[in-house]
């Protein structure tokens, strides 16, 4: 008895996280001996007078909020679906413009018009998701190629509701939710992240959902036979990662202070499902950690930032990034894995076999 | 009558770790005869069939073709074609996105180029001469599934081809399209192609075949000629007549009387995948579906899980009428189910025992009300000691486990339930014997407890062991309904092979 | 009971297959299309160069179109098409500006090289490693572009005088051109690309029709565990049909340089999406093992006549381009899926 449940604490997929922790300490272990004044962190004032944190560590946090929270509403859809949402950013998009459109629908901007704009926001995002979802759990269309559609029209879309004159939305409302609070020096997306990190862990705390999305995920057919409907917990990934992409949408546009339909939340798809991948989920759907894709997020984040630090050309950090991507994904490819075991398997038949010989010596 | 043998396979063995799936079979195949292999689940024909093409290799004995002088030893399909022996499987191992010509010629051809006149004239000859009706340059979705069956057939018997092995052609056809594919076969017999034909429909057997050689355990039960042995012996054999475990029988407790009080019933039940069909059954009774694979008997409690699409038919529950059209309604009403493929329909393999246990239960409580992790280590724990399930931990994957403990894990989870009513399509299949045991005593205890049973299962003996009534399928239809005395060994293989050839 | 069938008579025409029916509504829909700009456009849409003019600046579109129609028909994707444009112009470009002497046919070698390198790369991940080849296609993505703008953040203008005359060469038919105002014939003008655009499209429909690798290629998309049962080797053919997709889009590569002669990091951006969206206009199905260049050619006229005809119009021409492509998409995913779940219901 006592045995089992010792066991049980080393077998809890924590093994998952192994590769994403080596490449995140060794980007870490790297800067520091780069140039350990890359972890200096500082107090200074931004353009609305207010005191912030400045520094490496905390543009990484800052910069990532999108990503991370995208990551999270990913990973969900990956682990019921076994496929990816592709039209993230062309969405996020949407709810970037839905957003603006509603605040400058009322004459002034106040705490009251911004909560309408990101309640009306989340439901018109979660309406496009839920055609997505509707195509792959209904339809059965895999889940790359039926978001390809919003995925290439999505940002026209967002031109459309909201014109070629993509206006300035200028409030200290809304620089408080895209930069910093008066009086608090920490970035406020960095709460965005935390906000929905906490309603997550919520919501996979206190409903049964995180069993339904694994089982599905596992084996659709065996869980349809416990009683759990596969299309209602596709649906539901969807709508959930709906409102990630429209939280993920309003903080982008909130820290430009305006919709940028060419550049908001551009190839975040593309990072968001290498988040996914790199925090150790399978792609392939079942179990998940959501907090490992958030770690993943980071750690391309961190990334971007080192080589940002050692004048890396911006535009040239794609190229890094692939292949950071073939390393990883080649190391947890299928056939490697069984490979390695393989030799492992015959390095300790090998010893075993030394050890017998010496003992019968 | 020698030179008449075209293949010889003798003293096969085929060892799976644990598992002795084929000691010491002989199987014979003569020019020109049809040769059917019988054999109930795991009685090794999948297993002969496979090393006999090469898919397995054997761990002892050896195989003979005419035209080679030394046993031959078959690696692969491909090796196996060389030799002249081709398979056809149940199933279709065609594309369907190609023509008809297509799909018997891709992968054979050497040519680097394709020359589709040449290929199709080729293809429409040889269809012609088969009496295959498709046209070569029809996609081959667009044929029915006996048609493309006889598609695959052509491919197979294009090559120089002395064996054709068919494995389970029929049981996704329907009558006309068997009567089709039966008169394809004996042309090949006609042409001298000896015929392995495996099939569970013991009609078709004594229709086309010569012989049959009987497995059982994957041990040899003999060779015979059709006309010597009558269907109820060949029945007898398949399922092992010889009750050698009667001690077994006596450690059992006596069968429980079941109540009066009807928990289940249903009317003119029919679902996509079964005909209609009358069934109840009482508290605390244990009732048994048999028949062989194919009849039915999987397909009927599919429909009163609400598995496939229910399309017709009243269901009551305890007298109240009620409406079962999925599994969660079922389930609802205090029904669970053990499905026939664990592997498939059961486990949900990357998760852990513990979730696995919980599953159902989870369901059942809704989404708002999840189970506490410590209260699921609770319930996995105290199932885990009560069906003595043996795993590393409630954390380890349960596709890690044996076949018999996972078949445990997921009696554990509808037990959880507390279910009135539980349906166990095949629970012993493919386990060890132990465990089998195991599973008859809960199975008996459960009833005794008041909760009603259906037991599917394809060994006789342990449904006449557990089961206080047996509803007999044949050919998707319930033939008979066995109960008190008249549960014998003969009785109810009697019903199974039906009267019609009982003095052949 | 023989012989009452089929034997003796006459070739029955069969009935349009998935991939002719899927083709067939593509080029009706092009048709149509057309015909309709040239009623109600008028203008450029009657004159011969209007169509050329489609061939011409959509040519690298086609031949990318093909490289994604090779491997969506053997089940697979590949994302990485665009980047590997945008590196090949560049280091074409690169290259021919390196010295006047460069020869045009090593540069051609080096973008078939570029193209076939990331073919060997992708297909080996692919097929051999078992990895998802939408994954390694993204790595390919970004790793292609990466490169492109570590050679070269800036545009460079390629002013090599030989590759400058071979831009300007065009094909040139007297008999469909048209009289100017001021009298002169002007011949209609195809550009050297779209002949190899044309010329790709003809010879990957012949690869895929006549040759045992294009029809491999069919049987794993159409189902890959009955190919290997067939006898195929699987592995080897996956593998070949990234390779050719590779060198394809190496050769859209030059063929871009051609038509628009300077490298720049932001070539071809999202063409991949662009060329999926053609092949599955054309007919590819999503599924694999149904599909057809043909087809994925049409698609690609639609989808230029739809940029033409917008362009022609007072509306904002990307945004309603983008649009109009999303509806096209969604439009030919939902009529495949319809496709596909009526032949799912017949064999039951």
């Amino acid at each position: 008895m006592h045995d089992r449940k010792t066991l049980s604490r080393g077998n809890n997929g924590l093994g998952q996280l192994l590769i994403p922790l080596i490449a995140l300490a060794i980007l870490i272990l790297f800067n520091l001996f780069r140039d350990p004044g890359f972890y200096a962190i500082g107090i200074s004032v931004n353009n609305s007078g207010n005191k912030v944190l400045t520094g490496n560590i905390i543009s990484v946090i800052d910069s990532a909020s999108e990503l991370a929270i995208i990551a999270m509403g990913m990973t969900i859809v990956t682990a019921a679906t076994g496929g990816q949402d592709i039209s993230v950013g062309a969405v996020g998009t949407i709810a970037g413009s839905i957003f603006v459109k509603i605040l400058k629908g009322f004459a002034g901007i106040n705490i009251w018009t911004v909560l309408l704009g990101i309640l009306v926001c989340c439901i018109v995002t979660v309406l496009f998701t839920s055609f997505n979802g509707m195509l792959v759990s209904v339809f059965r269309i895999q889940p790359m190629i039926a978001t390809l559609i919003l995925f290439s029209c999505g940002r026209s879309i967002a031109y459309w509701i909201i014109g070629s004159a993509t206006p300035q939305i200028i409030s200290p409302i809304i620089s408080a939710m895209g930069m910093t609070i008066p009086g608090i020096p920490i970035p406020t997306p960095i709460f965005g992240v935390i906000l929905v990190a906490l309603v997550l862990v919520l919501l996979f705390r206190f409903t049964t959902l995180r069993l339904y999305t694994e089982s599905v995920g596992v084996n659709q057919g065996a869980a349809r036979l416990n009683g759990i409907n596969p299309v209602a917990i596709k649906m539901l990934s969807f709508v959930i990662l709906g409102i990630c992409v429209a939280i993920a949408g309003i903080i982008g546009t909130c820290r430009m202070g305006q919709v940028s339909l060419k550049t908001l939340l551009v190839d975040i798809e593309m990072d968001a499902i290498l988040a996914v991948a790199i925090g150790g989920n399978s792609l392939g759907g079942g179990r998940f950690r959501i907090g490992a894709s958030v770690l993943g997020a980071y750690i391309i984040q961190m990334l971007t930032t080192t080589l940002l630090a050692m004048r890396v050309d911006p535009v040239n950090i794609k190229a890094y990034k692939a292949v950071m991507i073939i390393i990883i994904v080649v190391a947890g490819s299928p056939v490697i894995k069984r490979k390695l075991s393989q030799l492992w398997n015959r390095l300790r038949a090998g010893r075993a076999k030394v050890a017998v010989q010496k003992g019968g010596r | 009558m020698q030179d008449d043998i075209i293949l010889t396979m003798r003293g096969i063995c085929k060892v799976f770790p644990g598992v002795k799936a084929l000691s010491n079979v002989d199987f014979t195949l003569r020019r020109g005869k049809i040769h059917a292999l019988m054999g109930e689940n795991g009685a090794g024909k999948s297993t002969l069939i496979k090393v006999l093409t090469g898919v397995y290799s054997m761990d002892g004995g050896e195989i003979r073709i005419e035209g080679h002088d030394s046993p031959i030893i078959i690696h692969s399909p491909q090796e196996a074609q060389s030799y002249g022996i081709s398979t056809v499987y149940q199933e279709i191992s065609l594309c369907p996105n190609l023509t008809v010509a297509e799909n018997m010629y891709i992968g054979r051809d050497s040519a680097h180029t394709v020359n589709w006149k040449q290929r199709e004239k080729k293809a429409g000859e040889l269809l012609d001469s088969l009496g295959i009706p498709a046209r070569p340059r029809q996609q081959l979705a667009s044929c029915s599934l006996a048609v493309q069956q006889m598609v695959a057939i052509a491919r197979a018997v294009d090559t120089e081809c002395k064996v054709l092995i068919l494995d389970e052609p029929t049981s996704s056809l329907d009558d006309k399209e068997v009567e089709m594919l039966f008169g394809l076969m004996r042309e090949l017999k006609s042409r001298g192609v000896g015929i392995v034909f495996v099939t569970h429909f013991l009609e078709q057997v004594y229709e086309v075949s010569d012989q049959i050689t009987v497995l059982r355990n994957g041990e040899l039960v003999g060779e015979y000629d059709v006309e010597k042995l009558p269907q109820v012996e060949l029945v007898a054999k398949m399922m092992g007549k010889d009750l050698n475990d009667l001690a077994e029988l006596e450690q059992f407790g006596k069968k429980s009387v079941p109540g009066d009080e009807v928990i289940y019933e249903a009317q003119e039940l029919s679902s996509t995948e079964s005909k209609p069909f009358d069934f109840r059954i009482r508290k605390g009774e244990v009732n048994g579906f048999t028949g062989l694979l194919g009849s039915g008997r999987s397909e009927s409690v599919r429909a009163i899980f609400g598995a496939d699409h229910v399309t017709g038919g009243k269901v009551k529950i305890r007298g109240k009428d009620v409406k079962i059209s999925n599994p969660h309604d079922a389930m609802k009403n205090g029904v669970g189910y053990l499905p026939e493929d664990r592997k498939r329909d059961g486990i949900i393999a990357d998760l852990s025992v513990r979730d696995n246990i919980i599953l159902a239960l989870q369901v059942l409580n809704g989404m708002g009300r999840p189970i506490s992790r410590q209260k699921a280590e609770e319930f996995a724990d105290e199932y885990i000691e009560a069906l003595n399930i043996k795993t590393a931990s409630t954390e380890t994957p349960v596709g890690s486990l044996s076949g018999g403990n996972q078949q445990k894990v997921i009696l554990a989870r509808w037990l959880l339930t507390h279910p009135d009513y539980l349906i166990l399509d095949e629970p012993t299949r493919g386990i060890d014997v132990g465990t089998k045991l195991e599973i008859q005593k809960l199975v008996l205890k459960l009833a005794s407890e008041n909760m009603s049973v259906t037991f599917i299962s394809s060994e006789i003996e342990e449904m006449l062991r557990t089961c206080s009534r047996l509803i007999v399928m044949r050919d998707r239809n319930i033939v008979g309904e066995l109960k008190g005395e008249e549960l014998t060994q003969a009785n109810v293989m009697n019903t199974i092979a039906g009267g019609e050839r009982q003095n052949a | 009971m023989k012989k009452d069938i089929t034997s003796g008579a006459p070739r029955i025409r069969e009935p349009l297959n998935d991939t002719q029916l899927l083709m067939t509504i593509t080029i009706c829909i092009f048709v149509a299309m057309y015909a309709a700009a040239m009623i109600f456009m008028r203008g450029g849409f009657l004159k011969a160069q209007q169509f050329f003019d489609l061939l011409n600046d959509n040519a690298y579109l086609i031949i990318i179109s093909c490289s994604l129609t090779i491997v969506m028909i053997g089940g697979g994707i590949n994302i990485s098409v665009g980047g590997v444009i945008s590196l090949t112009v560049m280091a074409c470009a690169m290259y021919l500006e390196s010295s006047s002497s460069t020869s045009i046919l090593t540069t051609l070698l080096l973008a078939l090289g570029i193209g076939l390198a990331f073919g060997l790369l992708q297909g080996f991940l692919i097929s051999y490693l078992e990895i998802q080849p939408f994954i390694v296609t993204l790595a390919g993505m970004f790793l292609a572009r990466g490169l492109t703008t570590i050679l070269s953040v800036n545009p460079v203008k390629v002013t090599h005088e030989r590759f400058l005359n071979l831009v300007k060469t065009k094909v040139e038919i007297a008999w469909l051109g048209y009289t100017a105002k001021n009298g002169a014939l002007i011949p209609a003008k195809l550009e050297i690309g779209a002949v190899v655009a044309l010329m790709v499209v003809v010879l990957v429909y012949l690869m895929l029709r006549y040759t045992r690798l294009g029809r491999n290629i069919y049987a794993i998309g159409g189902n890959q565990q009955s190919a290997l049962m067939l006898g195929i080797n699987v592995k080897l053919t996956r593998f070949w049909s990234y390779v050719l997709s590779g060198s394809l889009s190496g050769l859209a590569g030059f063929v871009f340089l051609m038509h628009k002669p300077a490298g720049n990091a932001s070539v071809a951006l999202r063409s991949e999406m662009d060329a999926i969206a053609s092949s599955i206009i054309g007919g590819t199905l999503l599924t694999g093992g149904v599909g057809n260049v043909i087809g994925s050619f049409f698609g690609t006229m639609i989808l230029g006549t739809i940029q033409k005809i917008i362009a022609l119009s007072p509306l904002n021409a990307s945004w309603w381009q983008e649009m109009a492509n999303g509806a096209m998409l969604g439009l030919f995913i939902m009529l495949q899926s319809v496709i596909l779940m009526r032949r799912h219901n017949k064999k039951h």
